[in-house]
């Protein structure tokens, strides 16, 4: 069996993988770097039975996906799931169109417009780029005075899909959110990203610990991870009053992490999935 | 397998099971450094954080 890793860096995540898929039987792991990759559209072809997305740039792994499928190769993730994890604007519809719990969240598409839904909706709010992550350029705004500046500073300074005001309505979480891995059809282990700021990524300096897995978030997480198309995903939890809410879903997730934190061997479970998915192609 | 650091020209003994493209901190400067090419050992500083990055 071939097995292709589309990476750029290899980040310790990647590593991981790596080591994983040499320790298994009659697999070849063939190592894709995207830096180097060039595709001929309709002439491809290609002698892999797989390809695992692990790139670190989104527009170079949804891409490439795309042209690996239309190639004919089964992908994991698929370009599906990249394209409305990739976008956040898409992964709220999916949620809400599955019915998943989030926070509210609108849309305005002008300077004036996206004012007025934040007056609407009331303060704080979260400004986000559809298209972001690591927590860059979230805008959390308390009153009318930042809420003008801000939307000035990208209406003038962003490139534009800043101009896509996706608005969201602050959570209060207490110092804390929850980060769900989920393989196929389970949650398989979930951290607590606590930070004194309201940022909580741990590229941001989030602290990990251990979250047990309750019916509750294993529901949610599954039920978030479905929505966005299935696969291997992290789901981005907030703790509410009225119960868990999904804040994102990320497809090429990172877990450096989380297993010595969880106890749980998640590139282990991993590669189980993905040769999981080879034999289902056959 | 030994390579340089090309920022501080410290030298950096590579993991028997070291890739191409994985990333490592020099251990004298702690700049994050690329490698490069196995043979010969070569590394370079990784690449700067770009708009698209993360997950």
């Amino acid at each position: 069996m071939k097995v292709g890793l589309l990476h750029s860096l290899i980040r310790k995540e990647e590593k991981y993988l790596i080591e994983e898929f040499q320790s298994r039987k009659n697999i070849e792991l063939v190592l894709l770097d995207d830096r180097k990759a060039a595709f001929n559209i309709g002439k491809d072809k290609f002698d892999l039975d797989i390809v695992v997305e692990r790139c670190i740039n989104h527009s170079r792994a949804l891409h490439a996906l795309t042209l690996y499928e239309s190639a004919g190769i089964t992908c994991v993730n698929s370009s599906h799931v990249a394209t409305v994890c990739g976008d956040k604007l898409l992964t709220s519809v999916a949620l809400a169109k599955e019915g998943v719990p989030q926070p509210e969240v609108r849309v305005a598409f002008t300077e004036e417009s996206a004012l007025q839904t934040i007056e609407e909706m009331g303060y704080p709010v979260v400004l986000k780029p559809a298209v972001g992550s690591w927590g860059r350029l979230l805008a959390k705004i308390n009153d009318r005075d930042s809420a003008e500046a801000i939307l000035e500073h990208k209406t003038v300074l962003g490139s534009y899909h800043h101009s896509i005001f996706y608005i969201q309505k602050f959570v209060e979480k207490k110092g804390r959110d929850i980060r769900s891995f989920v393989i196929g059809d389970k949650c398989v282990a979930a951290i607590y990203r606590t930070s004194p700021h309201w940022v909580t990524n741990t590229a941001r300096g989030g602290v990990a610990t251990n979250c047990e897995i309750t019916d509750e978030l294993n529901d949610i997480s599954v039920r978030a991870a479905k929505a966005v198309g299935g696969g291997i995903v992290a789901i981005d939890v907030f703790e509410t009053g009225n119960g868990l809410e999904v804040n994102e879903v990320n497809y090429t997730m990172e877990f450096k992490n989380s297993i010595s934190t969880t106890g749980v061997n998640i590139p282990k479970l991993m590669v189980d999935y993905v040769l999981q998915k080879v034999e289902e192609s056959k | 397998m030994k390579a340089e650091c090309p920022v501080c020209a410290a030298t950096i003994e590579l993991l028997k099971d070291a890739v191409e493209g994985e990333l490592l901190e020099c251990p004298d400067c702690g700049t994050e450094l690329e490698v490069i090419s196995l043979n010969p050992p070569t590394l370079e500083e990784a690449p700067k954080e770009e708009e698209d990055w993360g997950q």
